[in-house]
């Protein structure tokens, strides 16, 4: 806080509630070891199929990772859309070279680190659970509390913002409002009405228990296996943004973000409007 | 100027934070895979709100999805044991089955048993579906065989009965104490449920061996480890404890899900 004595200072905001802060929270540590099991279960079957069924006498897959013996050895291969890359090292084999481990995803990025899909199921739908409880507790309490009217949902105006916002986002230049910028609602917007509804039901969509129940649901996503490739796809797409956003807390000063998200105190941009609840 | 510091700083930043990403993975939480840890025990209690919430939302009788016949593009992929090697097994094939009885026993009023022309003979049910691997593949196949709810009332089930454990005659696993034969249970609502059947014909041929002939339970709303196949004896029983680890099936006893309907 040394260089902030010689700026102007913006008043302090109390701008997230304990709703968003705890959510968050939770959904951290929901989406890490999600994310760990996740990859765990897919290491049992490391292809990716379109439609209801898995092609083992026909080829329906758009994904495979897998180990193939060669003159020079065994290497990691991985076949997507028909197009085969040498992934060893990553995909389809790693570890060190005198103990060489086949699996999909390397035990790094695993829980267990090792082949062990009843744990990794075990640990994923508990943590299945709590997300799905947790979402729920942000959805009644964000739109009571206003902030989905507030900063998730995107105005026209948001719209017609974009390129500006753009703009100052490649020069690292941001503005720290009451609001969320048109960017940041149309990503939260998208990861939370489109990205983690859908994981959620193309989740559960796989469960034969849901399929006779709402066998609806096989139709809408294309089948059992498009569903689980389309969770696949989801999931690439949460760690993208997790990715993008842990870079934009850093770019943004993340001593101010990470209190805004513990505290909910902000330190908004010099200039903006004072009301009487902020602090100096 | 200010730009470029924020911009060093950020990139510094990144890849500290990055690094610590790396690390997080690793073997830090192979201790959830202790079943008898406590941590291990909390997660499992999901298993058990997930069995009570299907079972409180889907009715006991709704079917499972079948398919049409144009669906059925591969022949049925086997899985697990594919050639039981005990000796009773082969004797049975030896002789094409012709010895084989099925054997209700337990918590029944009378312990009841059916060869193999005495199940065909009984009414007969065919259905199109879908086989989720708890690997994560399916496979569309036609099973053809007999329900397996109308033999359990002329066994007689009692009121305190509450699982059926399904013995088989594989051996799934072979250790230096002795061969694990493969088991697994159900409660009565799928034992009873009107798609599982005692199937002895895939699509429209004899049940072959690599999927468990002569007699595979099928349980279509669960995925494929509660489909036992080489199955010989249906046990009516009120607690799980005493099969195996006590878990209430082979792959249950090694940490899957008891349930299997997600």
């Amino acid at each position: 806080m040394r260089q902030a004595t010689d700026k102007p200072k913006g008043p302090l905001i109390y701008r997230q509630s304990i709703w968003t802060r705890v959510t968050h929270w939770v959904w951290v540590i929901c989406l890490f070891f999600l994310l760990l099991t996740g990859l765990q279960i897919f290491n049992a079957h490391p292809a990716l199929y379109i439609g209801q069924q898995s092609g083992f006498e026909f080829d329906n897959s758009i994904l495979k990772i897998g180990a193939v013996n060669t003159p020079e050895g065994p290497r990691g291969r991985t076949t997507i859309f028909g197009n085969t890359y040498d992934t060893t090292g990553v995909l389809g084999m790693s570890g060190p070279a005198e103990r060489p481990v086949y699996t999909a995803f390397p035990g790094e990025v695993t829980i267990p680190s090792y082949r062990d899909l009843g744990t990794g199921r075990v640990v994923h739908f508990f943590f299945g659970w709590v997300f799905v409880a947790t979402m729920l507790i942000w959805f009644v309490a964000s739109f009571i509390n206003g902030h989905i009217r507030r900063d998730i949902v995107p105005r026209p105006g948001d719209i017609a913002g974009v390129p500006r916002d753009v703009a100052d986002h490649a020069r690292f230049r941001f503005k720290h409002g009451r609001t969320y910028g048109p960017l940041q609602k149309l990503s939260y917007f998208g990861v939370f009405f489109i990205l983690f509804p859908l994981i959620v039901a193309t989740g559960l969509t796989m469960s034969p228990g849901m399929n006779s129940i709402a066998p609806w649901m096989l139709d809408l996503f294309g089948g059992r296996q498009t569903a689980r490739t389309i969770h696949f796809v989801v999931m690439l797409l949460l760690v993208s943004f997790f990715i993008v956003h842990v870079l934009m807390v850093v770019a943004a000063g993340p001593i101010n973000e990470l209190r805004s998200m513990i505290t909910g105190w902000y330190r908004a941009s010099p200039g903006t409007p004072v009301t009487e609840k902020d602090k100096p | 100027m200010s730009g470029l510091i924020t911009r060093r700083n950020f990139l510094r930043t990144s890849a500290v934070a990055g690094s610590g990403l790396i690390l997080s993975g690793c073997n830090q939480f192979d201790f959830l895979a202790d079943k008898s840890g406590p941590a291990r025990q909390i997660m499992e209690s999901a298993n058990v709100l997930t069995y009570k919430a299907q079972r409180a939302l889907i009715g006991e009788q709704t079917l499972a999805r079948e398919y049409a016949a144009s669906e059925i593009r591969q022949g049925m992929k086997p899985n697990g044991s594919v050639e039981p090697s005990t000796p009773e097994y082969i004797f049975l094939k030896m002789q094409n089955f012709a010895s084989y009885k099925l054997t209700i026993k337990g918590m029944v009023e009378r312990e009841v048993s059916f060869s193999l022309d005495q199940l065909r003979n009984m009414p007969a049910q065919s259905q199109i579906t879908r086989h989720d691997c708890v690997e994560g593949w399916s496979c569309i196949a036609k099973w053809t065989g007999t329900q397996l709810g109308p033999l359990l009332d002329m066994a007689g089930v009692k009121p305190t009965a509450r699982y059926a454990v399904y013995h088989c005659y594989d051996n799934i696993q072979r250790t230096l104490s002795g061969d694990i034969l493969y088991y697994t249970s159900s409660d009565l609502i799928d034992a009873y449920h009107p798609q599982s059947i005692l199937s002895y014909g895939l699509n429209d041929q004899v049940l072959p061996v690599s999927n468990g002939a002569p007699i595979r339970l099928r349980i279509e709303r669960a995925l494929g480890y509660k489909q036992p196949k080489y199955l010989h004896t249906i046990e009516l029983v009120d607690d799980l404890s005493s099969f195996g680890k006590g878990r209430g099936g082979y792959w249950e006893d090694t940490g899957y899900d008891w349930y299997g309907g997600i």
